[in-house]
């Protein structure tokens, strides 16, 4: 794969340095079978180092884990060797299980089977709380989920 | 579409006072409702003891002509066997019309009402929710004062762990002209995220540590139980432990018209010598709890007298 050409895929930008392995593993793109590029540590004008995944097929792409995960950065959409659309991503509403509770009084810890759900309760402060308990998954715990 | 009781926000101010009506009603005409919920059964599910709130719900809707069913503790219910939450509402949910929860969990009745094919009932859960316990407040203080605005709401006590503070404190910043004065230990002052949404909300906080610097100032006084436990350390203890204990000479600072409310059970906070002051209004609480109950259970089951 060339890495500079994709014909047709996505091109995941202005990723916060450090996080691309995070995207790929909750994007689960270990399990394609087409190219897969992880640049770590690129130079970025706008934010000094950032790391770009790029994508070497139209595969459908959670944009709400994407979003939750950085919600910085911007997804290319690459078709016939051209940029089709630019999406900037948003911290979404709900997420669905991709986090869990850590509240040890919560339901979910000993509920089986329903799923974990987390509503955006400040988006200024990047806050989301338990949809059961109300209690807060801090922004800075995003990162190790 | 089929409603819930899970967390007192949850309710608009307008379908608060509808179900404060519907409870003044059912106080004046208590015979037209008697009859209301006949071949109707409530089920109380409580994974966890307790006595005033499953026997107000039961009398509730004894009251209104229903019957109820249902277990008092986990041991006697099939959660011992393990069974989920989930299971066990649409169980139940085909034996009664309206089921009330109490669990140790927190969001356990919110999980409850996403299976369930009955209405849920927040009975408690954990240190999260006890919104009835907060519709027998807001009755209480309506009732007493005439009205749920323009008033100074001391909140006495463990204000970090009490839900029935958060409870209340949610509810009642949603009227106009609230202000709450605030008297608890540093350490158990209200969380930091219920602070913030007061200053979102405009509502005015004073925050001291003693109530009798307060007392002569307050329309409504709610007062809540501060356990030795809490404390960080025991001088703080010492020093203030009388600072949250309601007796005569505290009342006598207080307003003639000022009323006394305590989610109960007490242990020490509220002397008994203030029982015969025509100003402590906590067992009048218990009684509308039962009446507000009954007004919720109509609601939920969309029945009319």
């Amino acid at each position: 794969m060339n890495i500079d050409g994709i014909l047709n895929g996505y091109v995941i930008d202005h990723i916060q340095a450090g996080k691309a392995m995070q995207i790929y593993r909750h994007l689960k793109l270990d399990k394609l079978d087409c190219s897969v590029a992880i640049i770590k540590n690129a130079k970025s004008q706008r934010m000094g180092r950032k790391d770009i995944i790029k994508i070497d097929a139209l595969i459908p792409i959670d944009l709400e884990v994407l979003g939750y995960i950085d919600p910085n950065v911007t997804v290319n959409v690459i078709r016939d060797g051209l940029r089709l659309e630019k999406k900037h991503l948003a911290l979404p509403e709900r997420v669905v299980n991709i986090i869990r509770c850590k509240n040890p009084r919560c339901i979910t810890q000993i509920e089986q089977d329903i799923e974990h759900v987390f509503v955006l309760a400040d988006r200024d402060k990047g806050l989301y709380r338990c949809h059961y308990c109300e209690v807060p998954h801090k922004p800075e715990e995003r990162s190790d989920f | 579409m089929m409603r819930h009781m899970l967390d007192i926000t949850d309710w608009s101010i307008a379908e608060l006072n509808a179900l404060m009506d519907t409870a003044d009603d059912i106080i004046a005409h208590p015979d037209t409702y008697a009859h209301t919920m006949d071949r109707k059964k409530i089920a109380t599910l409580f994974y966890e003891p307790s006595t005033r709130t499953r026997l107000s719900f039961e009398a509730a809707m004894i009251e209104l002509g229903g019957q109820v069913l249902g277990f008092s503790e986990a041991s006697s219910s099939s959660a011992s066997k393990g069974e989920s939450v989930s299971d066990t509402v649409r169980t139940v949910g085909c034996y009664a019309d309206i089921i009330a929860m109490r669990h140790p969990k927190e969001g356990a009745p919110t999980v409850a009402a996403q299976f369930s094919p009955v209405p849920i009932i927040n009975a408690g859960d954990g240190g999260h929710n006890h919104p009835t316990q907060t519709l027998a407040d807001l009755l209480t203080i309506r009732r007493e004062k005439g009205r749920l605005n323009r008033l100074v709401v001391g909140m006495c006590g463990d204000l970090q762990f009490g839900r029935t503070v958060h409870s209340l404190m949610s509810a009642m910043s949603r009227y106009d002209g609230i202000r709450f004065v605030l008297i608890s230990p540093e350490e158990l002052k209200i969380p930091g995220y219920l602070r913030e949404n007061m200053r979102k909300q405009g509502v005015p906080l004073q925050e001291v540590e003693k109530l009798e610097d307060v007392i002569g100032t307050l329309d409504i006084l709610y007062m809540t139980r501060v356990q030795r436990e809490r404390f960080f350390n025991e001088a703080d203890y010492v020093r203030l432990k009388d600072s949250y204990i309601l007796d005569p000479e505290k009342m006598a600072l207080a307003r003639p018209d000022l009323s006394v409310l305590h989610p109960l059970p007490r242990v020490n906070e509220i002397s008994h010598a203030v029982d015969q002051d025509p100003r402590a209004c906590y067992f009048k609480q218990v009684l509308y709890g039962k009446f507000m109950r009954e007004a919720l259970i109509l609601k939920l089951l969309e029945a009319k007298a």
